[in-house]
């Protein structure tokens, strides 16, 4: 780290968020990641927001094109990656365009004026350079800077062509931000030496330009304060950055792991479920088996012959992608095998907005299939959480012998935020048994207490038996069109799957156990609704949170808590899915707040909201 | 193959107790038959079979054999299949279809199965015609039949199931006829023993629907003339004493006396000799070709997985929950 100047003071600051926001080529995601890693290192909780474009390298400087990462780090306890960004580097006039907004009052902008020649400017549809505005610098601390000429400048003598001395100026911008907020470079250096070490030309060019921006930073007296944030009290132990698309992988691993299973994952390529398959398909070392489908149908069909044959069948995918194999989920219910399908879920219908998140597959997800079809959903809260949900999504699979969807979302999937690696004693193993005893047996009779019938795999001598999508008389399993047989097996099946919610730990509300307000979540708004209901306590309001993992079986006490609070407050991002199921299951007068932008609630706006649905102390 | 031993199974052990409910006179009842007395001869225990079919009259197979079966969804046998397969190389994998499953519904499962080249055996009951809906044209149906859905006379062009699956890259491909019990063993016997994915398609008939559909070809009057049975480095021959011959030149296949018959290839540079066979046309004045099309040897994507699989824990090591856990750039809060 290069020091800070005597005469710069150091300034002590809870929390920060910063967003770079340029082109999708310009490395953006890959700054910003660099920047988590670091500030990870230096022991603050940290929450993050890549929000890129669907368009792999969408024509250069234009408004579609820009890729943006915010970060929020800070020496308290945080669950989101912040309404508004305290930092905006902009590289370009479209990146300026489509973030400043979200700018705070008196923020740090930071703009690259290499980018805003005549040309930039037009792609943006700028018909005048908005960086003249003289009110720009009376709202927002400016700081123009030509980063191309100093990247330029800083890698001169590497002798790189300029169009290759140019792509490190991510790492000019990087190393100022480094500077300005008392990060350290060497793991950034270290970085970019194991991924360069064959391009020594190109690390050396990466090398110069950070370096370069930590010391312009320095030595120009850019900042007018340099900034430190201290590390935040994190409960003991150790600590790795992890994406929510990698915790979930790493989750499922584990929980195979500790079902004595092989992994089976049969997936086909889709936004933003693909990081799934890329993760698991590097645990080969695990029993891991990854297969790339031919399409979303043959994916679930190969995880659901693969549960057939004693591996546990797994299958991920985005909303459009579970639409396809919905046909597949009411074989794997009627056959009543193993299997876990993930559904990152995305802005929709339709292909909709790939890379903007939403929560609108929940219904689906609970009723989107022929017939009487009921199946567990379960649903993780943030990227960390993922893990753990996974974990519970294979132990429900395999002990009640049933197909369950684990619902995520682009925004918990792509963010990333510390994760509390667990140690090896604190995870439950509950090892799978297959049927083996030919006595007697009977494909369909069933453990008393889960209902699960017996796994009983191809290879075992003694149990040939046939599975399929036709009814299934009871115990027998043989085929059996009789009216009453039918209608007590979708009662056993139905009832199978309300077992599931035996195994639940009671439900812990945040906050007071009676109030005038409950906000009550699933899925990846929690940490929005988490930092609303901080607010909303400390202004003294009567207000508590209930967040659910499981969506479907509902948890058996949520009844009894939904009654102790005189109004329930339910945001999704969604139309009101949640809300419709609790007023349908518990006949209460659940208020719905949803949101369907392709972005993800702020902590303020659902702050705003609770306050006015508490006597109107807020706007509504 | 050499029997060394005696067999561990006969007809009767996969013969399950359900009641056989295909129409009377079906050509399914020959093919399971055939596939029974197959099955007994391959000296592999029965656990190891796995029966997997989709939907249609042929699909209800597996509920008649007592192995492993599993009765999927419609088109899809393939896909499963191949999850169980991969999952468990270990099993003797075969797929029951029909022409409406395999080529209509199924049809991209069909070819990827084929062009990964996994070890599967594919048994595609032709019969062109959907019988369990109730006799509408299928992708097979010849041009012009008047069916339900399309009284008028069915204007769809048909695959021919062969050159389908010898474009989609199957390593083995024949034709056989429900009727014809010993050609079918033949056929299953030696899909059996090849190493990788085997396409068999079984003229087999339709009584209710689409009766007669193949009597021009099977029809004992006439089979000995109508067929010539491709077999691996044996001349082209046919008539009832094998009198006549098929002869391959650069521009046509005609026929010519058993002297001057061409030898039968199934693999190497003459593999295209399959495609233009195949697609001669049934009225033609040369045999319907049944037999091997095409049997070559290329990777099998099972043992290819558990090779890699081996290959990467030798040399990463095998995996466990704590070197999972304490994997990836870690940091320690004190």
């Amino acid at each position: 780290m290069v020091p800070p100047q005597q005469e710069i003071p150091l300034q002590q600051v809870e929390e920060v968020v910063i967003r770079f926001a340029g082109d999708s080529g310009d490395g953006m995601q890959l700054t910003g990641s660099q920047f988590t890693d670091t500030s990870a290192h230096l022991g603050n909780d940290l929450a993050t927001f890549p929000d890129y474009p669907a368009e792999i390298r969408a024509p250069v400087g234009t408004l579609f094109g820009v890729s943006g990462y915010q970060v929020r780090f800070s020496s308290k306890d945080i669950h989101t990656p912040g309404d508004q960004p305290d930092v905006l580097v902009a590289m370009n006039p479209a990146a300026f365009k489509v973030n400043i907004l979200d700018l705070k009052e008196g923020g740090l902008l930071i703009v690259n004026t290499g980018n805003f020649g005549a040309r930039d400017l037009a792609k943006a549809h700028y018909a005048t350079n908005p960086l003249d505005d003289p009110q720009l610098a009376v709202d927002y601390q400016l700081l123009a800077i030509d980063l191309n000429v100093a990247t330029l400048k800083a890698v001169e003598s590497t002798g790189l062509s300029n169009k290759d001395a140019l792509r490190c100026k991510n790492l000019l911008a990087l190393g100022m931000l480094y500077y300005a907020y008392s990060r350290p470079l060497d793991h950034t250096e270290a970085w970019l030496t194991k991924k360069f070490a064959k391009k020594p030309q190109i690390l050396e060019a990466n090398l110069l330009a950070l370096r370069a921006g930590a010391n312009i930073a320095a030595n120009s007296e850019l900042f007018k304060v340099v900034y430190q944030v201290d590390a935040a009290p994190l409960p003991r132990g150790t600590y790795r950055n992890m994406g929510g698309n990698q915790a979930l992988a790493l989750g499922l691993v584990a929980g195979c792991q500790l079902a004595e299973l092989p992994l089976f994952y049969g997936s086909y390529p889709i936004t933003p479920a693909s990081d799934v398959l890329h993760a698991l398909a590097r645990y080969k070392n695990y029993n891991v088996t990854t297969f790339q489908a031919e399409d979303e149908i043959a994916a679930v069909c190969s995880a659901i012959g693969a549960s057939y044959a004693g591996s546990l069948g797994m299958t991920g995918t985005s909303g459009p992608g579970l639409a396809l194999k919905s046909e597949a989920l009411g074989l794997a219910v009627m056959v009543e095998l193993p299997l876990v399908v993930v559904n990152v879920q995305r802005a929709g219908p339709s292909t909709g907005l790939p890379t903007k998140t939403e929560q609108a597959d929940l219904l689906q997800s609970l009723f989107g299939r022929s017939g009487e079809c009921p199946l567990p959903v379960l649903a993780a809260a943030s990227p960390a959480d993922c893990f753990a949900t996974a974990l519970e999504a294979v132990r429900i699979a395999t002990t009640y012998m049933t197909p369950v969807i684990l619902l995520s979302d682009g925004y918990i999937g792509n963010g990333s935020e510390p994760f509390l690696v667990p140690s090896v004693d604190s995870l439950k193993p509950f090892p799978v048994q297959f049927h083996s005893d030919a006595t007697n047996f009977q494909p369909y009779a069933r453990n008393s207490e889960t209902l699960a019938r017996p796994w009983a795999i191809p290879g075992t001598p003694g149990l040939e038996h046939r599975l399929g999508g036709l009814e299934k008389a009871d115990i027998t399993g043989a085929v059996s069109y009789d009216p009453e047989n039918h209608e007590r097996m979708i009662q056993l099946r139905e009832e199978k799957v309300q077992r599931v919610a035996a195994s639940y730990a009671p439900l812990q509300v945040y906050g007071p156990q009676q109030a005038d307000l409950l906000v009550l979540g699933w899925g990846s708004t929690f940490g929005a609704i988490r930092g609303a209901v901080n607010r909303c306590q400390a202004e003294g309001l009567s207000v508590a949170q209930l967040h659910l993992r499981y969506v479907w079986p509902l948890p058996k006490d949520l009844g009894a808590v939904l009654k102790r609070y005189k109004k329930v407050l339910i945001p999704e991002l969604n139309r009101g899915q949640l809300s419709r199921l609790i007023r349908a299951e518990y006949l209460i007068d659940a208020i719905s707040l949803p949101k369907v932008q392709g972005k993800p609630f702020m902590a303020a706006e659902l702050a705003r909201h609770i306050e006015s649905q508490l006597d109107g102390a807020g706007e509504a | 193959m050499t029997i060394t031993e005696a067999p561990i199974h006969k007809k009767k052990d996969f013969v399950s107790d359900q009641e056989v409910r295909w129409c009377p006179g079906c050509g399914d009842y020959a093919i399971l038959n055939a596939v029974q007395q197959a099955f007994a001869s391959f000296n592999v225990p029965k656990e190891k079979f796995a029966v997997i079919s989709g939907i249609g009259c042929s699909s209800r197979f597996p509920y008649y054999m007592d192995t492993f079966g599993f009765h999927t969804i419609h088109g899809r046998a393939p896909a499963i299949a191949s999850g169980v397969k991969i999952a468990n190389p270990d099993l003797d994998v075969w797929v029951i279809t029909g022409d409406g499953d395999a080529l209509s519904i199924g049809g991209n499962h069909l070819i990827h199965a084929m062009r990964r080249n996994l070890n599967l055996k594919v048994l595609l009951f032709n019969n062109r015609i959907y019988g369990l809906t109730k006799g509408q044209y299928s992708p097979t149906t010849v041009p012009g039949k008047s069916t339900p859905s399309s009284p008028y006379g069915s204007l769809d062009a048909p695959f021919n199931p062969i050159a389908l699956a010898l474009g989609a890259g199957a390593s083995f491909v024949a034709r056989t006829v429900d009727t014809q019990i010993n050609h079918l063993k033949e056929i299953l016997l030696a899909a059996h023993e090849h190493k990788g994915f085997a396409f068999v398609e079984i003229l087999q008939n339709c009584v209710i629907f689409n009766d007669g559909a193949f009597e021009h070809i099977t029809e004992k009057s006439v089979r000995d003339n109508r067929q010539v049975d491709l077999r691996p480095g044996q001349p082209l021959l046919f008539g009832r004493d094998l009198e006549q011959g098929l002869r391959i030149t650069p521009d046509t296949i005609e026929v010519c006396t058993p002297q001057e018959a061409s030898i039968w290839k199934t693999d190497g540079p003459t593999g295209a000799n399959a495609f233009r066979i195949c697609q001669a046309a049934e009225n033609a004045e040369i045999p319907v070709p049944i037999g091997l099309f095409r049997q070559e040897q290329r990777p099998v994507l099972d043992e290819q997985i558990q090779q890699q699989v081996t290959q990467i824990t030798e040399m990463l090591g095998v995996g466990s929950l704590a070197s999972l856990l304490n994997s990836g750039e870690t940091w320690d809060v004190s």
